[in-house]
């Protein structure tokens, strides 16, 4: 028995497809051909496997993702995560959420901040610049969105500067896009054996 | 001078925040590739190119972005209807798809395990089903990247 996580967490799921992933064996040359654009080179993960039903969609996102997730230059890395959790909160997306929460204390060497998120909601007590980013990305992830001149004016007050306002609408609008993958297609649930 | 893309140019954003938006230019032209991959892709599945447009402009509309709602539209044929969330599909046998389209793009917090199940035993195949979640995911995207500058350019002018 599986058991389907319905509570934010850093400890990330494991993801259950909820249709039948693309068969590595029956997987036709477009297919193979873009399964080697994804991350892993190694083992090709269920989730892109059922994206892969969608061949051509599959190739062109895995690039994009890396470059708003990853790119040089503009927002911090961990202020995208942020942008991308506030989405994944927004939308109830436990996988994702917990991938990024991850990443997010990984790179600011501290899980205060989504301790805080977690513990207290969208209403968390957080500094004035995380503040200023998680209400604009959760405004823009409603739907449709209800980000304003306010909440934008409030990242300019934050100190945030144009390169990095835009970094942060990629981030947060991408995860619009992955959880409307992610939270649709499967199930976050813990396996028997690695249950906690 | 970049190539013209919906997320910049197809919006009334011409002049929209220069610098950061050409430091990014490789993002906005795989962004204009995703968008031909879901709505004019080489193999449609069961999803035609006009049935893509029309759920295309659906979501916009849904997502008070009407403008691009109208660009959508147009390649939307005879199932330009469909752009009127008002509209439930069941004239053209859609109903189902359509209640599904809806709730992923509004709802999406919402959405089940029953909600595919329910496809699944209309007969939908499942790579239908990933074909279905990678438009309203796309979708989502591009319309809040789409809001996100023009407050950007009102705010940052």
């Amino acid at each position: 028995m599986t058991k389907v996580i319905t509570k934010f967490t850093r400890n990330v799921p494991h993801w259950q497809p909820r249709v039948k992933p693309v068969d590595l064996k029956e997987a036709s040359d477009e297919q193979l051909d873009a399964l080697k654009v994804t991350p892993s080179n190694t083992k090709v993960s269920e989730y892109v496997l059922t994206l892969a039903h969608d061949v051509e969609s599959l190739k062109v996102r895995s690039p994009l993702f890396n470059a708003i997730m990853y790119d040089k230059g503009g927002m911090s890395r961990a202020e995208r995560e942020l942008g991308a959790l506030a989405a994944s909160m927004v939308n109830h997306c436990i996988y994702c959420a917990a991938v990024h929460a991850a990443r997010h204390a990984q790179l600011e060497k501290s899980t205060e901040v989504t301790d805080r998120l977690f513990r207290d909601g969208a209403d968390a007590d957080l500094g004035p610049r995380d503040r200023a980013i998680f209400d604009f990305a959760v405004a823009l992830s409603r739907t449709p969105s209800q980000a304003g001149p306010e909440e934008m004016a409030a990242l300019k007050d934050a100190g945030l500067d144009e390169t990095e306002v835009l970094d942060l609408i990629l981030s947060a609008s991408l995860f619009g896009w992955a959880n409307r993958l992610m939270h649709i297609l499967g199930d976050p649930v813990r396996l028997p054996e690695t249950a906690a | 001078m970049m190539m013209e893309t919906t997320a910049l140019t197809g919006t009334g954003l011409t002049g929209a925040p220069g610098a950061a938006v050409e430091g990014r230019a490789n993002i906005f032209e795989m962004t204009q590739a995703a968008e031909e991959a879901v709505l004019r892709p080489n193999d449609c599945g069961a999803w035609s190119h006009e049935l893509r447009a029309a759920l295309a402009a659906r979501i916009a509309v849904q997502n008070d972005e009407h403008g691009l709602a109208e660009r959508y539209a147009t390649g939307a044929g005879s199932f330009a209807p469909l752009a009127e969330p008002s509209q439930d599909g069941s004239a053209e046998g859609l109903a189902a798809v359509l209640a599904f389209m809806d709730k992923v793009a509004a709802d999406t917090r919402n959405v089940a395990s029953t909600d595919i199940a329910g496809l699944q035993a209309a007969g939908i195949l499942d790579a239908d089903i990933v074909r279905l979640c990678e438009l309203n995911a796309f979708l989502a995207y591009q319309l809040r990247v789409v809001a996100g500058l023009r407050l950007m350019k009102g705010v940052f002018a």
